[in-house]
């Protein structure tokens, strides 16, 4: 398994980020940031995480590496010359695969090799290798259309390997995948990169997914939101190959949770320059129905009221990317307090959780009006307007000043789902009108 | 039936097939006929003269063939502008802007309005040779199939998955190569799917365009259009019988050796695969693509189109950020152009224009588009009546509707200007009002785009929302109201403003019709056009077809469109 040899870490760097940042233009003028001031360096033989949840960046990262997007700002380094286009060198495995569906998994994998104007019985000779590596062979006349996920995935892996790239960017790789067929597909990778059979020298992961990050990574840089950054680097430093029951796995999980959601983290979403605490805060779009479960699972047995989240997560099987915005959004309406990768219910909480229909209602609609500015803004302009009405568009312009319109629509209609629960006010989505008028 | 896509490929080696003798046929076949055909192309225009078209049915098969290869060459060329003109659409956000708008004004040209403009044009291209009605023909032809063809393209150029793009991309595809590899493979369905399409316009107007008169002009080129032109003036109905019947057999041709095989080889192509849908399948591509012989032939046009694009060799991301920084300049100087055009546009047309006509003649074409589009609104509601529900009856009964299905498809194709002269001769034989009869054949080929839309619509219900109104016992009006219509709204608004497309175009067939020496016409623009097409009034042709094209611009922008996009959101089911 030492055929990354750790001792080449002082020779040059692979790939070296330096204070990148890119933002977009906001339909105002105005500059919206999604990735701030990055710094990385890869060296080889390593195996760099990038872990952080939707919206954080961590994509934006990976097409700049991959120069399918330029940065506004810093620069990209492979081997020490500036990234300006797609690289030679460096390839890249996508979430939902990128393949051909009119090309047969040989095609697919020999594209690459085509496009480099290798000789033809090269790029036989290297593909079937490929294929063969990525135990794919058999396959080499499929259609995608007849491959389950995770072979399409393996033939994703076969072409970003056959060009011999340097650096393998991992662009959420198994997240398409159900849970079984991503874990061994995980391991088979895991297996071929320790024993040194793949012709890579660094790998770059993006993820969301905690336990998949401790599993593969030498290092974890933990991203944050709004702007997208690097909050926190994380050496892994237990032998491979891991075992997720080992104390030290979980212990590095948990760890990673607390700094997730630290106490710091709370202020990513309270106050931070793009999603402020005015009406400009940033509603993630969380359904009651899963922010009731939340509050119904912490509340009863085993945990009566206070919960680790990695041990939640498993409980309801869910996503960091869907726990984190529930819990939050419990902890900003103040049902839920979280701390140290924990998440306490407050009083209201358990009230709500042990209430009925109608009075967790007036409940959530109490707290909503309380503690989410916007949702006591729009009240408060249909109490004021004589017809007691008002379009959606009214609301998107403020909102747009503060975050871009893809923003601002997912905020508006993440109210939207609360208001309704809450019976705070109505929206009708064909007229684009907001009221306090009950649908007849 | 994954065997037909992997045989296309790898081709097995070995003893010649049966494959290879079939397609050594269709090969040697379809060479034989491009010479046979366009032998009599580069003649003097004096020997249509000199042979004038016959009733002879035996002449038949000759004038199918002349008028397959006019429809072949105007496909070919909607293919190159297809390529061209809605890549570059696409490509360039900027000219997209205009080539876009520019795009749906040329769709709203009556077709026909192209050639009584541009004939003369072209007949002074190849003077004195066929050559050049040949030409204004095959424009027609053009006329009829580009537009949709590009305007679908140009769609599937902006829809391609980014991820696809970014893969061709990061494995650094050059723009050529992506362009093959990509963008073609994914705009191929819907592009053949248009090009059927078109070439149900197509028929339409090449029967219309092979005996082309303005004023003085007459040019009659050897075809079935020339031969039912012929027949029409003299009275023979035992010809437009014969010429029925060729137009069947060259339909059910076409369809089996042209767009079979290419719906069947395009569907390899389709992005998202529902399980279970029927794999379209066909003989000729089965022997085609059996063939060891095809299949090396295609290895090496495979190897000339690298060659081809080593030569161009266009590097991705070319088009890079550096051009940005003259964006406004060149958007400024973009812009300025445009104007210029317009300014010169209106110019010319008014000094063309302004001597010859009055306030009182733009008067009069907009009171007769006003008929004509009020006809054209009667009809596709009298159409609708009678097609939504059967098509709902159909598309919900499977069997039946694998029967109905190709049969509307088929009719659509058929170009119903055949069946005018029957009748012409019915109104002229029962004394019927011309003004309301003939009416009717305006929508007689189009109808059919609503029938089968529908049909599509009610067969693509999903199973469960079938079992829920049973479940619940929703009968009656209450089931067409609530579950029923809205469920193919999507659908019949794509064929309500297909068939209306097509009726205006009708329109100046449909509205002027003869019978021997009877003619007969209705009052509207369409036979405002014809009229002035057969005196030649140039003046007049360019007003009527103006004005014809600013009703089905703005009728289209203020009803169709708007009509869409309401029944895409509100009743899409997905």
């Amino acid at each position: 398994m030492n055929a990354q040899p750790k001792m080449n870490a002082d020779t040059q760097p692979l790939l070296d980020v330096v204070h990148a940042r890119k933002s977009f233009t906001k339909g105002d003028g105005g500059e919206l940031l999604v990735l701030e001031d990055v710094n990385l360096t890869v060296r080889p033989g390593e195996v760099v995480g990038l872990l952080g949840r939707s919206g954080s960046g961590k994509s934006t990262l990976l097409r700049l590496i991959a120069g399918l997007s330029k940065p506004s700002g810093g620069k990209v380094n492979y081997l020490g010359t500036p990234v300006t286009g797609p690289a030679e060198g460096i390839s890249m495995v996508f979430q939902s695969f990128a393949l051909f569906p009119w090309l047969t998994v040989y095609e697919n994998v020999a594209l690459g090799l085509e496009a480099m104007h290798v000789a033809r019985d090269e790029i036989r000779r290297r593909s079937l290798a490929a294929i063969d590596l990525i135990g794919l062979d058999g396959f080499e006349s499929a259609y995608p259309r007849e491959l389950s996920g995770g072979m399409r995935q393996r033939v994703g892996f076969a072409r970003a390997l056959v060009v011999h790239p340097n650096i393998l960017l991992m662009d959420e790789p198994f997240s398409a995948l159900d849970v079984l067929t991503a874990e061994t597909l995980r391991t088979d990778f895991l297996e071929l990169w320790s024993d040194g059979r793949m012709p890579i020298k660094g790998v770059i992961l993006v993820t969301h997914n905690i336990e998949e990050a401790v599993q593969m990574c030498d290092r974890i840089l933990v991203f944050a939101t709004n702007p997208g950054r690097i909050v926190s680097e994380i050496q892994v430093t237990i032998p491979r190959p891991r075992d997720r029951n080992d104390p030290a796995f979980a212990g590095l999980v948990e760890q990673i949770y607390v700094e997730m959601t630290a106490k710091k983290g709370r202020t990513t979403t309270r106050i931070s320059p793009a999603g402020g605490s005015g009406i400009d805060m940033i509603l993630p779009r969380v359904s009651s129905n899963i922010l009731a479960g939340l509050l119904e699972t912490v509340a009863a047995p085993p945990f009566s009221g206070r919960a680790d989240l990695p041990e939640i997560a498993s409980e309801l099987t869910l996503e960091i990317d869907e726990l984190f915005p529930a819990a939050e959004t419990l902890q900003m309406l103040r049902f839920a307090e979280i701390e140290g990768g924990d998440i306490h219910l407050l009083p209201e909480g358990i009230a709500f959780a042990d209430a009925e229909v109608d009075e967790r209602k007036r409940l959530f609609a109490r707290h909503l009006l309380a503690y989410v500015p916007l949702a006591a803004h729009v009240r408060r302009v249909l109490d004021e307007r004589r017809t007691h009405a008002a379009p959606s568009s009214r609301f998107l312009d403020e909102l747009e000043d503060h975050m871009s319109p893809e923003v601002a629509e997912e905020t508006l209609r993440a109210l939207v789902s609360w208001a309704r629960y809450a019976e705070i006010f109505a929206y009708d989505d064909e007229t684009g009108q907001f009221s306090l008028e009950n649908p007849t | 039936m994954s065997t037909t896509r992997t045989a296309w490929s790898t081709a097995s080696r070995g003893a010649p097939s049966r494959f290879d003798l079939i397609a050594l046929i269709l090969v040697i076949g379809l060479l034989a006929f491009l010479a046979a055909t366009s032998k009599g192309v580069l003649a003097p225009i004096t020997s249509l003269d000199s042979s004038p078209v016959s009733l002879n049915p035996w002449m038949l098969p000759g004038y199918v063939a002349r008028t397959t290869l006019r429809m072949l060459a105007g496909l070919s060329l909607s293919l190159l502008f297809t390529f061209t003109y809605a890549t570059w659409a696409a490509k360039s956000p900027r000219a997209g802007r205009i080539l876009i708008p520019v795009l749906d004004v040329l769709q709203s040209v009556p077709i026909l309005g192209f050639i009584s403009v541009t004939v003369v044009f072209f007949m002074s291209l190849a003077p004195g040779r066929v050559l050049g009605a040949e030409f204004a023909a095959v424009f027609a032809i053009f006329t009829s199939q580009a537009w949709n063809m590009a305007f679908s393209f140009y769609q599937s150029l902006r829809t391609v998955p980014a991820e696809l793009i970014e893969a061709s991309r990061s494995f650094r595809l050059s723009g050529w190569s992506r362009f093959w590899r990509l963008e073609v493979p994914f705009g191929m369905p819907p592009l053949v799917w248009n090009m059927m399409m078109s070439m149900s316009g197509g028929w339409f107007f090449v029967v219309a365009s092979e005996a082309i008169s303005v004023g003085p002009t007459t040019v009659t080129l050897p075809g079935i259009g020339a031969y039912i032109d012929l027949a029409i003036r003299q009275k023979d109905l035992h010809a437009v019988g014969y010429a029925i019947l060729a137009m069947l057999a060259v339909i059910l041709v076409y369809d089996q050796l042209l767009f079979r095989p290419l719906v069947a080889w395009s569907d390899r192509f389709r992005f998202e695969s529902e399980p279970g849908a029927p794999v379209p399948s066909s003989w000729v591509l089965d022997a085609l693509a059996g063939s060891r012989l095809i299949a090396r032939a295609l290895r090496r046009l495979r190897g000339f189109g690298r060659m081809l694009g080593a030569a161009v060799r266009l590097r991705p991301g070319a088009q890079s950020v550096d051009t940005a920084v003259n964006a406004e300049n060149l958007d400024r100087i973009a812009t300025t152009i445009v104007a210029l055009l317009l300014a010169l546009a209106i110019w010319q047309a008014v000094r063309f224009l302004a001597p010859e006509l009055g306030w009182h003649d733009i008067g009069t074409t907009l009171g007769l588009g006003a008929l004509t589009a009020i006809r054209v609104f009667i009809l596709i509601a009298l159409a609708s009546c009678v097609w939504v529900p059967v098509g709902i009856y159909v598309g919900l009964r499977p069997k039946v509707a694998r029967v109905v299905q190709p049969i509307a498809q088929f009719l659509a194709a058929f170009p119903a200007n055949l069946l005018f002269p029957v009748a012409v001769a019915a109104i002229v034989t029962f004394k019927l009002n011309a003004n309301i009869w003939l009416s009717p054949l305006m929508i007689l080929g189009t109808q059919w785009y609503i029938l089968f839309n529908v049909i599509a619509g009610a067969s693509a219900m999903p199973g469960e929302m079938r079992h829920v109104s049973n479940n619940f016992h929703v009968r009656g009006w209450l089931w067409w109201r609530k579950i029923g219509l809205p469920a193919v709204m999507p659908f019949y608004v794509t064929g309500a403003i297909t068939a209306s497309g097509g009726s205006w175009n009708a329109a100046i067939v449909a509205e002027v019709a003869s019978w021997g020496d009877e003619h007969l016409s209705a009052t509207g623009l369409g036979s405002y056009i014809a009229t002035a097409t057969s005196d030649g009034n140039f003046h007049r042709i360019v007003l009527g077809v103006v004005t014809m094209s600013l009703y089905v611009l703005l009728i289209n922008r203020l009803l169709w469109r708007p009509l869409y996009y309401y029944a895409e959101r509100k009743f899409r089911l997905s």
